[in-house]
């Protein structure tokens, strides 16, 4: 117990020594030491850094050239950053790059990894300049790793951000597309489902469906889901509320396409298959939807 | 609100208001049951296009009306169910089976009188 105290009391002097060295130079004032030392020595570094990036097959995806530009710029930002210690232009900047290199297929880890070498080379370039001097150089690190750690973590959180950002906009994207809902003959609505069917995807079709047998004033509706490779237990009661719905708007509901695995999972969870009316293929489907309507096709030979 | 039936030709057509309670669909009922003999009658239509919220109780309504106008030996159509009203029902499990259902009052005329061309 004795010897704890003790050693508290060592460090709690040592904390203070320390804060004691760092009152002595204001941060600021170290920060534009090093700030100075990072422009004057900007084409080496600069040069250094691109070396280690190629070195560890970093961006594999870009060309020299355009590594060698970028890293021009990154390392302008980040000096900027750490003089002005504000992050919004660097933030700017980095959402632009990684708006420019996403679609190239550039990864997280790269530009994690190409920011974390530049802090170690600028580190590196700390340690040669003030060996010499161990307590300078001890108080231009505390004043510079806050500071690059904030500026790593600013520069991959921007990329992970735009990076969602896309996810999101592609997901919209795709919801918008799948979802059609098909006038293919007066009367006849044709709704092709394709991909994986979520709760959520589900009610919009139906919610489309419903609507288009109101507006198109519909009679038969062929649900094709020979696009849908899977489906659980809430999707397929969905599909048999959604037939149900439409027969209350008036519409006799086919569908068509059903896999085996589909099939096989229906009769498994006991999806109640009696109201259904269902076809093997959309061709089938059409052509029960026809006669249903009244249709019959004809070739022009037999017309004669 | 009491609702009106009124004749047309050989069926009776009952239009709902937005807002019934329960009494005045117990009244309909009634009505039609007794309307549709003595009119001698041959469809009924049931138009709820101006409803916008089905609960229970109208919905069982609706289908005692249809299964006892079919005792009676007429035939009855419901039309007008909007699509959220339809799926609000679907999911609450009132699904109106065995009861003939149609777009609205057009098709509803459309299919009787389908089913009925032969034996005028």
């Amino acid at each position: 117990m004795a010897k704890r105290a003790e050693t508290l009391k060592e460090t709690m002097t040592l904390n203070s020594q320390v804060t004691e060295l760092v009152r002595s130079e204001a941060p600021s004032e170290l920060l534009r030491e090093l700030v100075a030392h990072l422009r004057q020595n900007r084409t080496q570094l600069r040069e250094e850094w691109v070396g280690r990036i190629s070195e560890t097959r970093l961006l594999t995806a870009m060309t020299k050239e355009e590594i060698f530009a970028e890293a021009t710029s990154v390392y302008d930002s980040y000096v900027e950053a750490l003089e002005t210690e504000t992050f919004e232009a660097l933030q700017a900047y980095a959402r632009n790059l990684s708006e420019r290199i996403i679609p190239r297929g550039v990864e997280t880890h790269e530009v994690v990894g190409i920011v974390l070498l530049l802090r170690d080379v600028l580190a590196r370039s700390l340690f040669a300049k003030y060996q010499a001097d161990f307590k300078k150089l001890n108080r231009i690190l505390d004043a510079y790793e806050p500071a690059a750690n904030r500026i790593a973590n600013t520069v991959s959180v921007s990329f992970v951000q735009e990076r969602e950002r896309v996810i999101r906009q592609q997901q919209e994207a795709i919801r918008e597309l799948s979802t059609p809902v098909l006038q293919v003959r007066e009367r006849l609505l044709i709704l092709p489902m394709i991909g994986v069917i979520d709760p959520q995807r589900a009610r919009q079709l139906t919610e489309q469906l419903l609507r288009g047998i109101r507006t198109n004033r519909a009679k038969v509706v062929v649900i094709d889901i020979t696009g849908v490779a899977a489906m659980d237990v809430t999707v397929a009661n969905h599909l048999v509320q959604t037939v149900e719905a439409s027969r209350l708007l008036g519409a006799t509901v086919i569908v068509t396409g059903l896999s085996p695995e589909i099939a096989q999972t229906l009769v498994t969870i006991g999806v109640d298959l009696g109201k259904m009316n269902t076809v093997g293929d959309l061709q089938g489907g059409i052509e029960q939807a026809e006669r249903l309507l009244g249709y019959k096709v004809v070739t022009l030979a037999e017309t004669r | 609100m009491e609702v009106p039936i009124l004749k047309q030709g050989d069926y009776l057509i009952a239009t709902f208001q937005a807002a019934l309670s329960d009494a005045d669909l117990n009244q309909l009922r009634s009505g039609l049951i007794q309307q549709v003999v003595k009119l001698r009658s041959r469809g009924v239509l049931v138009d709820v296009t101006a409803m916008d919220v089905m609960d229970s109780f109208a919905s069982r309504t609706l289908r005692e009306i249809a299964h006892m106008i079919r005792l009676r030996g007429a035939e009855t159509v419901i039309v007008g169910i909007q699509p959220e009203v339809a799926f609000a029902m679907v999911q609450l499990g009132l699904t109106l089976e065995d009861v003939t259902t149609a777009l609205d009052l057009e098709e509803g005329l459309a299919y009787l009188n389908e089913k009925f061309k032969n034996t005028h």
